[in-house]
């Protein structure tokens, strides 16, 4: 799950960061008086879940309040990259003397945290760390222990010759990193991190991604979701335990498991098809889940036939075999279906399929180059 | 033989009385793997199935059982915890079958297992089976047939799908590995071929793997180094757009380094035999073979 830019700010203040100050506002009234509180210049900036924010237009720099009640009128409102703005953020014109990066992932390589700092901040990091890798310092933080002050020390004078400003970064880092444990953060980065002409340093803007297995227990940061900023489909997929990604292709697929459900999209490719979705109704057996499964797919106007492609294991072909046909009875198709099932309880899942007039196939591939041809229109 | 477990394995199952773990205790059970005790805190002294003693704690289990095996089923909040319970109890092989560990916990699990001698695999896996002598975890008994392929994948039901292939082509199966597709795992791709390639029984080996990390890419440069028997190989996720999560927490495109196209280009320059679709699986084999 991504917070937004106000939301990670916060995480960050709460932990002691020094943030500079600046506040939401979800209409333009509210950013003017957010702008006449803060006084002198300041930087309207959309809150949206994507990157490029500045070369789509959504961050405007305004001299008076009412210049930042004008630029919030054209921002909220405005599409970036599919995504509707809903909010933005309004926050000092700070003068900046330098610009860094300072970044927590975990890495899979070394199975740890690693921290990663740059005093090429500002920009993309990962233009950074594909030009210029020498600009880019790291180091695998051992989790027993945490990020001891001599390890953060040492990457604050890659950032800054100054000791003040080394130690302060230092203390930034360390607290950055208490957050990532505090949260359950699988991404948090300051970028940039920056000093002002009077040589102190602070997270001017901050992104923080939230690990999804972490929402459980953490409820009050689960509750930080920003449901307005998520695709309507994808949304109705997770409220109903399903994984979705909306594609262009024309070929609905709903299949048990990712690596399944990835393998049988690139067979619709191999065929000639386009996927239309991956869509995972996951390992459980619920009917319920096919017939959410099966009103996300059918919502999509560009599905032209539906291929299920289900090899069950801990999912059992009778309980998606019901939930076919419940979604069926619910609201009748117009378009065409091809069925593949085979393992756990397949005998009674097909009789229930023939039952109600569907046939099953027993081969991922022939269903595969039935569903591709039906979706062109032609008889399989 | 086979790698990992044998009809030496001697098995307790955490969370044997929860649903997950009573419905594949039995299974296993019914597979013919030695289940030899339960674990579920305040259940102590029951009996599952009229068969299997139920302990409160792993330690009390090993120490009457001598089990030497662990698979955990419990609930994702706890599976942090049964990890590190199975470990301190001098387990050798630890399962987690598990998913939605928070990775932040696994970057505390894998020093701890490591550190006590113990290979875990998984979390977020189907776990394995070496068919006829022993299943531990979720992979149906009845698509596996005794043989010589060995298997290890980051996938659950795509690997049902190739162990279909292989089976009813008349190719058995030495062992099956499930390794998982969390970010964070105990046992990899290495950690397999390795342990393929010293196996006598097994003659070719199939690896499975699919978009996000580099995993893919080391195995291909530890196939190159050495590894003896033939390896044929399937990447998932050859139309999956950039950025975007597939399901997995592991499948996640970063940078230029996770993509299918590169992996299967990796393999290949490895002299890995690399299936477009799963169906290939078969005619590949047996040219290598």
């Amino acid at each position: 799950m991504n917070l937004h830019e106000y939301q990670a700010r916060d995480i960050l203040r709460r932990h002691g960061i020094p943030v500079p100050p600046g506040e939401v506002a979800s209409t333009p009234a509210d950013a003017r008086a957010i702008a006449e509180r803060l006084g002198g210049k300041v930087v309207v900036k959309a809150q949206v879940h994507a990157g490029g924010r500045g070369k789509a237009g959504g961050v405007k720099l305004a001299k008076t309040a009412a210049e930042a009640e004008s630029h919030a009128k054209a921002i909220l409102g405005m599409t970036i990259k599919g995504l509707t703005v809903q909010k933005v953020l309004i926050a000092p014109a700070a003068e900046i003397a330098s610009e860094s990066y300072v970044g927590i992932i975990v890495d899979r390589a070394s199975q740890r945290p690693v921290l990663m700092v740059s005093s090429a901040g500002g920009i993309d990091i990962e233009e950074v760390a594909a030009k210029t890798p020498d600009k880019i310092h790291q180091l695998a933080v051992d989790p027993r222990y945490g990020l001891l002050q001599h390890q953060a020390l040492a990457l604050g004078f890659k950032l800054y010759s100054d000791v003040k400003q080394a130690r302060a970064a230092a203390d930034i880092m360390q607290k950055l990193y208490t957050a990532v444990y505090a949260v359950g953060a699988s991404l948090a980065e300051i970028n940039p991190l920056v000093t002002t002409p009077d040589g102190t340093v602070q997270a001017l803007d901050a992104k923080i991604a939230i690990d999804d297995n972490e929402l459980e227990r953490r409820p009050e940061i689960a509750a930080l979701r920003d449901v307005s900023a998520e695709a309507p489909a994808e949304v109705a997929a997770r409220e109903a335990g399903l994984t979705f990604i909306k594609l262009e292709g024309d070929v609905g697929c709903c299949v048990n498991g990712a690596g399944l459900a990835m393998a049988t999209m690139d067979l619709v490719k191999y065929y000639g098809g386009e996927p239309a979705n991956f869509l995972d109704i996951g390992g459980s057996s619920n009917p319920q889940k096919v017939v959410a499964a099966l009103r996300i797919i059918t919502g999509d106007p560009n599905v032209k036939a539906i291929l299920f492609n289900i090899f069950g294991g801990i999912t059992r072909g009778d309980d998606v075999a019901n939930g076919i046909v419940q979604a069926t009875q619910a609201f009748p198709l117009k378009v065409p279906m091809v069925i593949r099932l085979t393992g756990t309880n397949e005998k009674e899942g097909i009789a229930i399929l023939e039952r109600a007039g569907f046939a099953a196939l027993a081969d991922m591939d022939e269903a595969v180059k039935q569903a591709v041809a039906k979706a062109k229109g032609k008889a399989a | 033989m086979s790698i990992f477990i044998d009809n030496t394995t001697r098995l307790v199952v955490q969370g044997i009385t929860g649903r997950d773990g009573s419905f594949h205790g039995k299974q296993m059970m019914a597979y013919g793997t030695k289940v030899v005790a339960g674990v579920t805190p305040g259940k102590g002294a029951q009996r599952f199935e009229d068969a299997v003693p139920v302990f409160n704690t792993v330690a009390e289990a090993v120490h009457e059982t001598k089990a030497n095996t662990a698979v955990i089923y419990v609930p994702a909040a706890v599976a942090a915890s049964a990890i590190f319970e199975a470990a301190d109890a001098g387990l050798g092989l630890i399962v987690c079958i598990t998913e939605g560990i928070p990775v932040l916990d696994m970057t505390r699990v894998l020093p701890y297992v490591h550190e006590r001698g113990a290979r875990l695999i998984g979390p977020n896996c189907p776990g394995l089976i070496s068919p006829g002598k022993s299943k531990v975890g979720i992979i149906p008994g009845n698509i596996c047939k005794p043989g010589k392929i060995g298997v290890v994948s980051r996938s659950g039901t795509l690997t049902y799908e190739i162990i279909h292939q292989l089976s009813t082509n008349g190719l058995g199966q030495s062992t099956c590995v499930g390794i998982g597709g969390d970010p964070l795992i105990g046992t990899n791709f290495i950690h397999c071929l390795r342990a393929f390639d010293a196996d006598p029984e097994t003659a070719a080996i199939v690896m499975i793997g699919e978009i996000g990390g580099t995993d893919e890419q080391q195995a291909a440069e530890f196939v190159k180094s050495g590894v003896k028997k033939p390896v044929v190989g399937f990447i998932a996720g050859q139309t999956a757009p950039p950025g975007r999560r597939m399901g997995h927490a592991g499948a996640i495109i970063s940078g230029s380094s996770g993509t299918a196209a590169e992996k299967m280009a990796a393999l290949s320059s490895a002299g890995i035999s690399v299936m477009k679709r799963p169906a290939d699986v078969v005619p590949l084999l047996k040219e290598r073979l």
